[in-house]
């Protein structure tokens, strides 16, 4: 029989619904995985020891009477360390935040509990979500559980290897510029990224506040579609949060690929995307034309100012919204200051990693007096360009295919030498963050190396619906993914 | 490839992100951001003279609501939080 911890979330559910599986069965066999393969795999930063019993017991009982009685009761899952959980501390990996404690937890969190699933830690992740192979956290390194010599993408690294790695069925990361989408293909795991305002932001500590959204990460479309159905829908407490209908589980991923009219852009797999990464997705694509989906290559423009728009637009907010870390009512202060803005100054300066200094530089540049509207506000018109090619775009496809990034996962201690370099990985990912679409990453294949290709399925906004149709009808054609080997430990 | 960053522009940005850059590490992060913006310069190719800056993607307009508290007072909790607190209060260093 499968081994349990890497069951599917909803089989798991499902099982425990009925009374075949206990609850602590499904909690132990993560417990399990985590006691085995942690030690090198590293992708928690905290984990909920001290009231996790308590918790078991709760849910235990609440599953009897009926109180939790949703597809996901009962199952465990982790949480990105930039999401706020009660009690638990939350640090964005960052030693700005090394002891802090969210007196509350976010909503989307709180949605989780009160589906009765089991919180077992948080997950590391580039400092503030800044970078792309989780190497900025100020605390560790995860690697890549396909191959420890290589990152396991970011931001959202922690929690793609800790799905990957059977540590937990299901996971939640964020998604400022592609933080789900690149590092669930690094990791051979799916990864949704909502429409901006389908799920509450309250109690995600913000970078870039008009492109971060939560999203799932699962082995599987439907776990990430159950994920999503539990966490997603108008919240009091963020403002920018939609009140649209949403649909079922069922709705999400059912329908299958006929008639769907499905967009490949040329411009995402010509110079710069690897052979292997450009081969694999465009076999998924032959495949899926084969069940029906009506494809057809087409030409995105505007693709060469999709990082600039979108670097330029995150640091400026990122610069906003970190200035809220000062030293004085909650993280790292100075021991050496003697005066208030000495100590803001010297707390900032010694609490921040190299990345989100460099972000907050740039952003307070292009933010500046003089410069302003040379680059802030020529990128908020680019992104108004950017916008419209894509609305071009949906009104042709239902869905648009792409890499989820143009390699595989790089080696460990090879992406931080060179920002620019680093930035520009993220072609694949970003546009859809500006534009605020949802998309999905789906596993379709290895490289030559054994390391997971990821496809990207991006959609119109508020249409998850056909993106995880789509996507999890690919993976009906694809078959069962391997599984990371983690021979390595 | 201008060099934008001079030294006035540099203590400029880094009191408006208030910072305290080591000396090396000024220099290296200064040649960075150069690099970066001559990148991102890339903008300058798009006519945009008659394009509208987009800040929200969203239709949706302001939501307002009642200012009713909702969730209590968390003082105690709050200010665990706090590198230093005094009598309830936040506790900074001499402001003047």
């Amino acid at each position: 029989m499968e081994k349990l911890c890497y069951m599917s979330a909803l089989e798991l559910g499902q099982k425990i619904q009925v009374g075949e599986l206990q609850v602590r069965e499904a909690v132990d066999s993560c417990l399990r995985q985590i006691a085995a393969v942690e030690s090198s795999l590293h992708a928690f930063l905290a984990r909920n020891e001290e009231g996790l019993e308590e918790r078991i017991c709760e849910v235990e009982t609440g599953i009897r009477e009926g109180r939790y009685s949703g597809p996901l009761a009962g199952v465990p899952a982790a949480v990105k360390d930039n999401i706020c959980t009660r009690g638990l501390p939350t640090t964005c990996a960052s030693k700005m935040l090394e002891h802090f404690v969210p007196t509350f937890d976010a909503e989307a969190v709180r949605r989780m509990e009160a589906e009765g699933m089991i919180l077992l830690g948080k997950t590391n992740m580039d400092e503030f979500a800044m970078g792309s192979t989780t190497e900025t956290s100020y605390f560790q390194i995860t690697v890549n559980p396909w191959n420890r010599e290589h990152v396991p993408g970011g931001s959202s690294g922690g929690s793609c290897a800790a799905v990957a790695a059977g540590e937990v069925p299901v996971a939640l990361g964020s998604d400022t510029g592609g933080s789900i989408r690149q590092p669930a293909s690094y990791c051979g795991v799916c990864g949704l990224k909502p429409t901006y305002g389908r799920v509450s932001r309250y109690g995600l500590i913000a970078y870039a506040s008009s492109l971060d959204q939560i999203g799932p990460i699962g082995r599987t479309v439907a776990d990430c579609a159950a994920l999503f159905a539990v966490i997603s829908g108008r919240d009091e407490k963020d403002s920018t949060s939609s009140g649209r209908p949403l649909e079922t589980l069922k709705e999400l991923i059912s329908g299958g690929l006929k008639g769907m009219r499905i967009g490949v852009p040329k411009e995402l797999f010509g110079e710069g995307t690897d052979e292997e990464v450009r081969k694999a997705i465009l076999d998924a694509a032959r495949s899926m034309k084969e069940q029906g989906a009506q494809m057809e290559e087409f030409s995105l423009g505007l693709t060469d100012y999709l990082i600039p728009a979108y670097y330029i637009i995150a640091c400026a907010e990122a610069s906003s919204n970190l200035e809220r870390f000062d030293g004085v009512k909650y993280g790292y202060r100075s021991p050496e200051a003697t005066e208030l803005h000495e100590m803001y100054r010297k707390s900032r300066q010694e609490g921040f990693g190299a990345e989100v200094k460099r972000r907050i530089l740039l952003g307070s540049f292009v933010l500046s007096s003089g410069y302003y509207d040379a680059y802030y506000l020529k990128a908020l018109k680019a992104k108004a360009l950017i916008k419209e090619e894509f609305d071009r775009a949906f009104e042709k496809y239902d869905c648009i295919l792409a890499p989820a990034a143009p390699s595989t996962a790089p080696k460990l201690g090879t992406s931080l030498t060179s920002p620019l370099k680093m930035y520009l990985s993220d072609i694949d990912t970003v546009a859809v963050n500006l534009c605020g679409l949802p998309a999905v990453s789906v596993p379709c294949g290895l490289d030559s190396k054994g390391l997971p290709i990821g496809m990207q399925v991006i959609g119109n906004r508020f249409q998850e619906k056909k993106i995880l149709q789509a996507a999890a009808a690919y993976e009906a054609l694809r078959g069962g993914f391997t599984r990371a080997g983690l021979e390595w430990r | 490839m201008g060099r934008r960053i001079d030294d006035a522009t540099m203590d400029n940005v880094e009191l408006l992100a208030k910072l305290t850059l080591g000396q090396e590490e000024r220099e290296k992060v200064r040649g960075e951001l150069e690099q970066i913006l001559d990148y991102v310069e890339k903008l300058n190719e798009l006519d945009t003279e008659a394009v509208e800056p987009l800040v929200h993607i969203l239709d949706e307009v302001n939501v307002f609501r009642e200012d009713i508290e909702t969730n209590g007072d968390g003082r105690e909790e709050a200010l665990a939080n706090a590198p230093r607190s005094k009598d309830g209060q936040y506790m900074v260093p001499k402001t003047f």
